[in-house]
């Protein structure tokens, strides 16, 4: 956040609270996906619900910092830098909400596959496990620090991302014409992955507001993006 | 007359980014500048109040001046229609010109360019007389009708532009001083408006309005820039982002930024002037 100080020292504190609370839910959403990613690769449904458990509270701090933020907005109208933060602030959150939703979905097939055979594709869903964790960390941490390029950085990552979705999307077909007793396994895989190519396009998204917090606009250009899934099925 | 002259313009391009920006928006507009004003220094006696503005102003546009209180903002102001040269003490150098005529030439006319310069002020002055005879009195005394019809004419209308004529048609004979504040404002920008101005200069027109009245004149002023060139004053920022195509920040006498209102609310190129509108401490 700047340096300067305003000359109503509340209105500081309102947007350092807003600001704190929106990297502590940030750190919620990370615990959870965590969760959820190693619940799938370790087959432990007792991690899986610890991240559906902690939806509720997910949740109930969107609706907490969205109220902070609209309060904020009636009684300070605020301008510049400041507008930049409050607008970015509610659809960062809203952001936030919703990778935390997928986290659930994906402790929801984690459960689910915990009693099913293993089939090897699952280890490529751990990588992109591992590396949707780091976006979302890295684009978590760009709003922590207002770091336009940790936020751009996340920007052109996400392309490994959906790099890997598109692989594991040809194998888990591989999977499945080889073998149809493979079918189900591979269907929930299927959607573990597209829940985590969207957790990484979430991530983008995030930290595309950071940089317009810190810029004042959106990365410039088309962001790199890998030939998607959809293209892999033809 | 020479008005802009790129080079000099860009010369002390630091902190003023947006002058060469100027020249190509316009020139890509394809629009003259209603005011010019090159190198404008005012003086209070020793105490100089305004350090070399240049400032083109746009046709039928509203350009907000913001800054803080002493900045120079409505001495500015009050030089396009030459109101400082009733201050003692005064004195203004540089270049100004409307619709391409100088405005210190000595051959000009100074009631006549008030005419041309319309004012509305931070308290609405209405003239000790009816409503009718307040919008009345600036086209009698410029001779701008012939007939008692014409000018009557110029009074309604008037009086509609400025969206007052419903409030006060079955009262036109009544004091202005009677109307509300915000009517009176009102008024006072019907009497501005009957002379034909080309530009009207508005320093701080709402300040003494409650918010209602507030929006009526915001709307007015929207509503004027049709075929007006409007100069504002204001200390709300908001209604500068409102009301304002351009904007202009003024710190400590100088023009600081200059440039599209909604880049300077929303991304201001110039640290002091993200510092005055988001209240932070400069």
């Amino acid at each position: 956040m700047s340096s300067s100080q305003h000359i109503v020292r509340s209105y500081d504190e309102e947007l350092t609270r807003i600001s704190n609370r929106i990297v502590e839910m940030g750190g919620r959403v990370e615990a959870q996906l965590a969760d959820a990613i190693e619940a799938v690769s370790k087959r432990n449904s007792e991690l899986a619900q610890r991240a559906i458990d902690m939806d509720a509270h997910v949740d109930e701090m969107e609706t907490e910092i969205d109220d902070l933020t609209v309060k904020l907005l009636a009684r300070r109208q605020p301008m510049a830098d400041d507008l930049r933060e409050m607008v970015a602030a509610l659809r960062i959150v809203g952001m936030l909400e919703r990778v935390g939703d997928y986290a659930v979905h994906v402790a929801e097939r984690a459960v689910s596959l915990s009693n099913m055979p293993v089939v090897p594709p699952v280890l490529v869903i751990s990588r992109m496990g591992k590396m949707v964790r780091d976006l979302f960390g890295d684009a978590v941490g760009a709003y922590a620090h207002r770091d336009a390029e940790l936020a751009l950085s996340v920007w052109r990552r996400d392309r490994d991302l959906d790099q890997l979705y598109a692989s594991l999307f040809r194998e888990l077909l591989t999977y499945m014409m080889e073998d149809s007793q493979n079918v189900t396994t591979c269907v929930h895989l299927l959607f573990v992955a597209k829940y985590i190519e969207r957790m990484g396009d979430f991530s983008t998204n995030i930290a595309e507001h950071v940089h317009y917090i810190v810029r004042g606009h959106k990365p410039e250009g088309q962001r790199p993006k890998a030939g998607s899934a959809r293209i892999a099925t033809e | 007359m020479q008005l802009a002259n790129s080079e000099n313009a860009a010369k002390d391009g630091v902190g003023m980014p947006e002058k060469t920006g100027n020249l190509t928006t316009e020139s890509k507009a394809g629009r003259t500048p209603m005011v010019v004003a090159r190198d404008v220094d005012v003086f209070y006696g020793d105490k100089q109040a305004l350090f070399g503005i240049d400032m083109d102003i746009l046709p039928n546009e509203v350009t907000a001046l913001i800054g803080p209180s002493g900045c120079g903002k409505s001495t500015f102001l009050r030089c396009l229609n030459r109101m400082n040269d009733v201050i003692e003490g005064c004195r203004v150098e540089g270049r100004i010109s409307v619709d391409g005529q100088d405005i210190f030439d000595r051959a000009l006319d100074v009631v006549h360019l008030r005419a041309r310069v319309g004012m509305v002020f931070q308290k609405p002055n209405p003239f000790p007389k009816s409503v009718f005879d307040n919008v009345a009195y600036g086209p009698k005394i410029h001779g701008l009708s012939s007939s008692k019809d014409e000018l009557e004419e110029i009074v309604m209308t008037s009086l509609e532009k400025a969206g007052l004529i419903e409030e006060v048609k079955d009262r036109l004979h009544q004091p202005g001083t009677g109307l509300s504040g915000g009517q009176q404002q009102r008024l006072c920008i019907a009497r501005a408006i009957a002379i034909q101005p080309e530009v009207i200069l508005m320093d701080e027109p709402c300040s003494a309005l409650d918010p209602i009245a507030t929006a009526k004149i915001e709307e007015l002023i929207d509503e004027l820039r049709e075929n007006y060139t409007i100069v504002i004053v204001t200390h709300n920022m908001q209604q500068a982002a409102r009301v304002s195509q351009r904007t202009a920040f003024f710190h400590l006498g100088k023009l600081l930024e200059f440039g599209d209102t909604d880049q300077i609310f929303t991304n201001p190129s110039v640290e002091r002037t993200r510092d005055y509108i988001t209240g932070r401490f400069g």
